[in-house]
């Protein structure tokens, strides 16, 4: 799996110093869950992998780990954020020009290059598109080196969707599949109802020469891993985003680990065949 | 239509793709073409359920009308996908609506006619109770899925 | 490097020149009924005649009357307080009108002598040197700690009541990584020492020690491979495929009976490196700090993710420890995470071997294999 050294980690920083941003742009997608773009203060573009995150740093409260959505291409950092708790919480109450503490980026990369000259599903779920989609952008930003592209989505309620314009503009393409499934809906609802596995078992794709990319909650993952195994794809072909307590990021304070890997730096991203026995070990 | 062209309908029909060609045959006797309207429903809960249904084409929202408030869409069924079980199940009263959400062709299976060619061929009931088994496992364990609300917030 | 000769007498004109130029020496002394690595200015402080009594969940310590001054082995403390404090502040921030700035911790590594370390011990830095130098990030405060502390290691004379070092390839006899190796031979009244780098090698020098003979050599080693021989613990040998094996075993929930989790044994694991981050505030909100403290993967919340903790169970916890301990630490960093110093099983309240726990699911995975029979 390519590891990628932080930008930030060189020797002369500290692994462990957050770096001040400035909010230049604040937006809502749902009731809980907004988007901040930010800037360092000498402004310099932010490089990064599809996949990586971020340790973000409210004042006085905490970090938080937070995938980036942005555009690897555009030079921003771009943080989709779901408030869930203390630290979170206090993200979501800053405003523009407020500045949150920055460290990374950290971890493992979702498999774009590789995937060049494959089939590509993308199947998330819920907060799960947000660390997606800078594959995604990066996959559609040079789609003549990809086979069949499909996006898989499954939300709450539709009321859920995240990015839903911009699902809406990817499926727009006339070169990408893209299904959306909520869990409920009432009449007003006139898409897909049920849960991700179907999209799958619905997509059209040759399972042999297929890579699949999975992120979302960790039974959501699981139960689509198992839609992905049964329709034939390879275990090291399906790669997913684990998460895991964090309080450093960089291998050091332990947290993170399952089963002897550090989610921090040997993932967060995996393929399924390197986790797929302690996947399935109770409380791991 | 004649038993000919429903024999090959049938075999185009994920359900009826590993089955013999004479059970299939067999079974085509028991079988009718539909065209369904975009929200026309197909079957209300409660009424007698006599058949269960092959979608060809299209889409069908599975409802629970619940009283005061907007029916909610269950589940969605697609192409290639199969709906409705309450023809095995005693009282044989369907558990919901079904609604086409758009154009649809279906195709319908009559109960009683499969319940008397099964009680004549027991095999034959063992080979669709075999296929409709998995269907309803799968069913249940989305339904079971979306019960433990993943996605939803944690407070 | 030659083996030099070290009368007792001359131990004090020691520890002066490993104490000159402002260098701190921590070395072995009772506190409070226990043998500490504490900050030491003479040979007084040394814990003479003291030996202790160490078994599953006891620790005792007993006054010989005799001579020895490291007839005891190691005690609740290990080295990594000194390299990776208990508590340490990371940074500090300062609210400003146009959010906040952060200012980096000014680099605390006093010059230092551990005068004591035993072969577990130093085999313990090497490991903690791989996890805070990964590869891919590296801990400053650690390394300018380690790079400011000189290390005189003391090779056992006498086998600790939990010590399986030998069983680990960890000692009792230290090999290689120490500035200045010592053995006591305390009926004889010296010391064998040698230099292990250019460091221990220039304070030795000044002192002017003649060569050890090689009847006092073969005196020394003896002491030494005594101890290994009399170790009465020892870890299986595949210890780390035991473990991998059986992580669905319910001998874990048994263990869990007795675990109190009170965190013991990680305190004093000597490797244990788990921390958590802590955010304070000042009562005006102006100042923030960002502190670093010992954490225990035994504690609830240790493993907590919005929702819940995924380790509830204490058996789901304390299979975490022994498992990264034993087994998954070699995935990490190509060694064992277990010098077999035996703090972990002297210092259990409730007396749980690592050592019998490695044992049993062996035994048990056996039993299972012949069920068939």
């Amino acid at each position: 799996m390519a590891k990628t050294a932080p930008i930030d980690g060189g020797a002369a920083a500290d692994p462990m110093v957050p770096r001040p941003f400035r909010i230049v742009r604040r937006s809502r997608e749902l009731a809980d869950t907004f988007t901040l773009e930010l800037e360092p203060e000498d402004g310099a573009p932010y490089a990064f992998e599809p996949g990586q995150f971020n340790m973000l740093y409210a004042f006085g409260t905490g970090e938080s780990a937070i995938s980036i959505s942005g555009d690897p291409a555009g030079g921003k950092l771009i943080h989709t954020i779901r408030a869930v708790g203390s630290v979170t919480d206090k993200l979501q109450a800053l405003k523009k020009d407020d500045r949150v503490g920055v460290r990374g980026p950290f971890g493992t990369a979702w498999p774009v290059e590789h995937a060049r000259g494959h089939d590509v599903l993308i199947i998330a779920g819920g907060i799960g598109l947000a660390p997606l989609r800078p594959a995604i952008l990066q996959i559609l930003a040079n789609r003549q080196n990809y086979g069949k592209v499909a996006i898989l989505y499954g939300a709450r309620t539709p009321g859920d969707i995240l990015y839903r314009k911009e699902l809406e503009a990817w499926r727009g393409r006339f070169d990408t599949y893209v299904d959306v499934i909520v869990d409920r809906a009432d009449a007003g609802w006139n898409g897909k109802v049920g849960v991700v596995p179907k999209l799958i078992d619905l997509a059209a794709f040759s399972p042999e020469d297929t890579l699949a990319m999975v992120c979302g909650p960790e039974i959501m993952m699981q139960f689509s891993v198992q839609a992905l195994e049964r329709a034939g794809v390879a275990s090291d072909a399906i790669y997913v985003s684990m998460e895991r307590n964090m309080k450093c990021a960089v291998g050091f304070c332990g947290h993170c680990q399952f089963g002897g890997r550090f989610v921090c730096k040997d993932g967060p991203v995996f393929t399924h065949a390197e986790v797929a026995a302690h996947m399935s070990v109770r409380e791991l | 239509m004649a038993i000919d062209g429903l024999g090959k309908i049938l075999k185009e029909h994920p359900f009826f793709a590993d089955w013999g060609d004479d059970y299939r045959e067999l079974l085509a006797g028991c079988a009718t073409n539909h065209r369904f309207e975009a929200g026309e429903y197909i079957s209300r809960e409660g009424q007698p359920a006599d058949v269960f249904y092959l979608i060809r084409h299209g889409s069908v929202a599975l409802e629970f009308p619940v009283p005061g408030r907007e029916p909610v869409v269950l589940e969605t069924l697609h192409e290639g996908e199969v709906f409705g079980w309450s023809w095995m199940v005693p009282p044989y009263k369907w558990a919901y609506d079904t609604r086409a959400t758009e154009l649809c062709r279906a195709v319908s299976m009559d109960a009683t006619c499969l319940r008397g060619k099964c009680d004549a061929d027991p095999s034959l009931g063992y080979e669709l109770f075999k296929r409709f088994t998995p269907i309803m496992a799968e069913r249940m364990q989305a339904a079971r899925l979306r019960l433990l609300d993943v996605y939803g917030s944690a407070r | 490097m030659a083996r030099l000769r070290l009368e007792i007498d001359r131990l004090s004109d020691f520890l002066e020149s490993l104490g000159a130029e402002g260098r701190e020496v921590i070395g072995p002394k009772v506190v409070d009924d226990a043998i500490v690595y504490a900050p030491i200015t003479g040979v007084e402080d040394l814990p003479k005649g003291i030996v202790d009594e160490q078994a599953p969940g006891r620790y005792r310590l007993n006054d010989t009357g005799g001579d020895a001054l490291f007839d005891h082995v190691v005690g609740p403390h290990a080295w990594k307080r000194y390299l990776y404090p208990p508590e340490h502040r990371l940074c500090s921030m300062v609210a400003s009108a146009d959010g906040f700035t952060v200012e980096a911790e000014p680099q605390q590594a006093p010059a230092r002598v551990f005068f004591g370390v035993r072969a577990c011990d130093l085999a313990a830095i090497h490991v903690l040197d791989k996890v805070f130098d990964n590869g891919d990030f590296a801990d400053t405060g650690y390394n300018a700690r380690r790079r400011a502390s000189l290390i005189v290691a003391v090779n056992c004379g006498r086998a600790g009541g939990t010590c399986f070092c030998a069983s680990m390839n960890t000692g009792p006899k230290a090999e290689a990584g120490y500035d200045i190796a010592m053995t006591e031979v305390p009926h004889g009244g010296y010391f064998v020492v040698e230099a292990g780098s250019p460091e221990g090698a220039a304070l030795l020098g000044p002192l002017g020690l003649v060569e050890a003979a090689p009847a006092e050599i073969d005196a020394a080693d003896a002491r030494v491979a005594e101890a290994a021989q009399s170790m009465v613990r020892e870890m299986i040998p595949d210890a780390a495929d035991v473990l991998r094996r059986n992580l669905d075993s319910p001998h874990w929930d048994k263990i869990a009976e007795r675990c109190l989790n009170c965190a013991n044994c990680t305190m004093a694991c000597p490797t244990c490196f788990c921390t958590t981050v802590e955010d304070t505030t000042d009562l005006s909100g102006e100042h923030a700090e960002r502190w670093r403290k010992w954490n225990s993967c035994f504690t609830i919340d240790f493993s907590y993710m919005h929702g819940g903790s995924l380790r509830r169970s204490g058996g789901a916890r304390y299979r975490q420890w022994m498992t990264h301990k034993l087994a998954h630490w070699h995935d990490q960093f190509d060694s064992s995470g277990c010098v077999g110093c035996g703090r972990c099983i002297a210092w259990c309240p409730v007396g749980i071997n690592i050592t019998e726990e490695a044992r049993v699911f062996e035994h048990l995975e056996q039993g299972a294999n012949h069920d068939g029979d």
